[in-house]
């Protein structure tokens, strides 16, 4: 019987269908009084680590534990609540009104990793915000822990899990030792919706809150944003009359004929 | 290389352009051009080629073309071609199918000529015209009408208003919109989104449908229940008469009362009395929160209890209340519309979605989460979920929208929109059931294959499909006016939202009385003495 405890990490992040806009002062993507959700690629891992949960207790081959965590404001509590809501255990809120960048977010998570002690950890491969892909990387390497990114399968074995990784090449297949990180892409699951009953439950589930001060890590962003800006406008198109036109214009405007 | 690739873009120009054209956009799918152009198994109205559709006139033989019309003749289109560019003017055979079809294939007009106007001075032109010349004119604006109020029923010109579609101006402290009627819905929601505000209506063709045709059919849609209807939202309209005159009337104040207030007798007119030129609307300022729940139960009285509390606890949050049965639901999957999935794991007799919208998010997530806790624990609802993101919201919305395309590809549908006490609101689609049980005309390989029911319970309009192998006179007997007979003995609409056009105008009298229908024929007599204005149609005949 195996008794598995999986941490996911999640982030609260500008929503997907939202069209961004730069801020009046240039420095940043506008945020305030924008609608907010989990990062989709989060929400494909606390999917994961639903299914995996339930697939034990199907086979009755052991049992798992679903903690999320999140790092940041006050409001990464409605993320949070999202992942109970999904079927999650229990949350955990690593409070800090920072900027935290993704090598500070890997040091917290150490911290976290090393109170909760689970076998495995579930983070998205980016986050839609700053599409950094380095969280996960970073965390392994903090951990010393092997990690298998871009997962687009998961097959968990005896202490050991068998991962499909979408690599440029194709795919790649690779099986690693568990504790381990893994980092979800798209094509590993279709996240379920928060059915009523269990945001009904969700409500009496443990949320517990860190600051991320009392954790002793050093979280000063190391990277300064110097510009941000939108990139250049699209040029209208152009109505033509006839296919002869528009092999012309092919031709002799756009120049790729 | 450049011969062998201009023969096969002609090839799929052909193919492609008069179908892609009229289809709506919510029907296309992704990669249209590689699809339609190479699919074996195309949907049925999205490649059926226009020949197929028999002609109105020889469907209905009681429709017998009015000669005091003229016929269209070389010097009338003279007159056309010296008052608009030739891309306004379209006479090509292959390219009127597009007018002179409606969007559910079910009408088929004889249209020769196809005028775009860019101004409101040209169309009072064209209107001028052919009222000196006794030429009947039907107004198009999207083509996504359901009771064939925008198609030529003979060869009426179709004056279309695609080309006049510019916003002319937008006032963000009162969120008065004024545009051309050719704009599309869809697009002046993203228009206003940018600023903050939002559309009051909304409905499943807003990819297509032009704001001029919304307001001519005084659509409803899917948030009736939250902003009102179009004769409260519109604030003035630009209208020209059959006469020519310009009636400008746009108006951007909320309140007004000095005399009459004309407009409200072109909302919902269908083109009858004159062309709406211009609209100027009053936008709602966008919610900050949105929330979207589906909910399954398992017996009607189950919805209307679910509504009866949202109107209580959820009250001035409410944005929509809609609901469907299980055949819907069960079509919709058949077919897979836009990608739609039901979220909920096993199928329920009826499915209720709600969208709550308002200023803050916490306190709508708190009436919310404490309606639906007491929905369920009062066993009202069986199951449900509520949408975690905005792509979510999206694909539960879809689930609804997709309903009318789903039916349509379940064969020849036959559509009623009717509106009735909310109480008796599912009793509509019970008792057709039972009559075609009855007549032994309900089942595989019977007229009808099914019968489906949906639409906003809020508004007390019920969306009734009866799903029938084609279009014949023998189908449509069993149903008509049996329905019609049925809505009157509720004291209900024959039709709440779609409008009269030539499916209904016979049928008139079902809701409205002699001595209504009569005060309406004197006004249309008065304003287009010669009958041009969209013939054959909205008004019973003689």
């Amino acid at each position: 019987m195996s008794n598995l405890r999986i941490l996911v990490a999640t982030k609260r992040v500008v929503d997907y269908a939202v069209k961004i806009r730069v801020n009046a002062a240039g420095s940043a993507v506008e945020t305030a009084n924008v609608k907010h959700s989990m990062n989709p690629f989060d929400e494909i891992g606390t999917e994961q680590a639903i299914q995996i949960k339930e697939a034990l207790a199907k086979s009755k081959t052991g049992t798992a534990e679903v903690v999320v965590v999140s790092c940041g404001p006050a409001k990464a509590q409605e993320t949070l609540r999202t992942a109970l809501a999904m079927g999650a255990d229990r949350a955990i809120h690593v409070d800090s009104e920072e900027d935290l960048q993704p090598l500070a977010v890997a040091k917290l998570l150490k911290a976290v990793v090393e109170k909760e002690k689970p076998d495995m950890v579930i983070l998205g491969k980016q986050a839609i915000d700053d599409d950094s892909n380095q969280t996960g990387q970073m965390l392994a390497g903090l951990l010393n822990w092997p990690q298998a990114t871009f997962a687009s399968k998961v097959e968990l074995g005896d202490k050991s899990m068998t991962v499909t990784r979408e690599v440029d090449g194709g795919v790649e297949t690779i099986k690693t030792p568990l504790p381990a990180i893994l980092t979800t892409d798209l094509r590993l699951n279709v996240p379920r919706y928060a059915s009523l009953p269990n945001i009904m439950k969700a409500k009496k589930k443990p949320l517990a809150k860190f600051a991320a001060a009392d954790l002793g890590v050093d979280i000063k962003p190391r990277l300064q944003t110097l510009k941000i800006a939108e990139p250049p406008k699209r040029q209208g198109g152009k109505l033509v009359e006839s296919v002869d036109d528009l092999v012309d214009k092919l031709k002799n405007e756009a120049k790729v004929l | 290389m450049a011969t062998r690739l201009q023969s096969s873009l002609r090839l799929v120009a052909r193919q492609t352009g008069a179908t892609l054209a009229r289809t709506p956009v919510w029907n296309r799918p992704v990669a249209w051009a590689t699809r339609a152009a190479f699919s074996t198994k195309a949907p049925q109205f999205f490649a059926a080629p226009h020949g197929k559709v028999t002609y109105t006139a020889d469907k209905y033989p009681y429709l017998k073309r009015d000669n005091t019309f003229k016929k269209l003749s070389e010097e009338d289109v003279t007159y056309f071609k010296s008052i608009l560019v030739p891309s306004s003017i379209t006479q090509d055979s292959e390219d009127l199918e597009t007018f002179n079809v409606d969007w559910l294939n079910k009408y088929r007009g004889q249209s020769k000529l196809v005028l775009k106007p860019s101004s409101t001075e040209q169309v009072s032109k064209i209107l001028k015209y052919c009222n000196d010349h006794k030429l009947a004119v039907v107004p198009q604006g999207g083509n996504t009408g359901l009771v064939g109020g925008g198609v030529p029923v003979f060869d009426e010109i179709v004056v279309s208003m695609s080309n006049m579609n510019t916003v002319r101006s937008f006032d963000n402290v009162s969120g008065a919109l004024v545009c051309d009627a050719g704009c599309i819905l869809e697009v002046l929601d993203k228009y206003l989104e940018e600023r903050g505000y939002l559309m009051p209506l909304d409905l499943g063709a807003k990819g297509s449908c032009h704001i001029g045709g919304n307001v001519s059919t005084n659509a409803g849609g899917l948030r009736l229940l939250r902003y009102g209807s179009l004769h409260g939202t519109v604030l003035g309209l630009e209208v020209v008469l059959p006469d020519g005159t310009i009636l400008d009337n746009l108006s951007t104040l909320r309140k007004d009362n000095t005399g009459y207030d004309l407009k409200q007798l072109f909302i919902g007119a269908e083109g009858t009395l004159g062309v709406v030129t211009g609209v100027s609307i009053l936008a709602p300022k966008r919610p900050k929160a949105i929330n979207v729940a589906l909910l399954g139960m398992d017996t009607f009285d189950q919805v209307q209890a679910a509504f009866k509390r949202s109107k209580d606890e959820l009250s001035e949050i409410l944005s929509a209340f809609e609901f469907w049965d299980r055949a819907a639901i069960k079509l919709v999957k058949e077919h897979l519309v836009a990608g739609a999935n039901d979220p909920l794991e096993s199928l329920h007799n009826f499915y209720v979605l709600i969208e709550t919208s308002g200023s803050n998010k916490d306190h709508d997530d708190e009436k919310l989460n404490t309606y639906l806790e007491g929905l369920m624990g009062d066993e009202i609802v069986q199951d449900g979920v509520v949408a975690q993101d905005t792509t979510q919201i999206l694909n539960l919305w879809a689930i609804r929208e997709g309903i009318p395309e789903a039916c349509s590809k379940a064969g020849a549908v036959y559509k009623y929109d009717i509106s009735m006490p909310v109480p008796v609101l599912y009793q509509a689609v019970e008792d057709m059931k039972a009559r075609l049980v009855q007549s032994d005309a309900y089942g595989d390989g019977k007229l009808f294959t099914s019968v489906i029911g949906y639409g906003h319970v809020g508004d007390g309009n019920l969306h009734l499909n009866v799903a029938a192998e084609k279009f014949t006179n023998e189908a449509t007997a069993l149903i008509e006016p049996y329905i019609f007979e049925w809505t009157a003995g509720h004291s209900g609409s024959i039709s709440a939202e779609h409008g009269l056009g030539v499916s209904k105008n016979n049928f008139l009298h079902y809701s409205k009385s002699a001595s209504m229908i009569e005060l309406m024929k004197r006004f249309k007599e008065m304003l287009d003495p010669n009958g041009i204005m969209n013939p054959y149609k909205y008004l019973p005949d003689k």
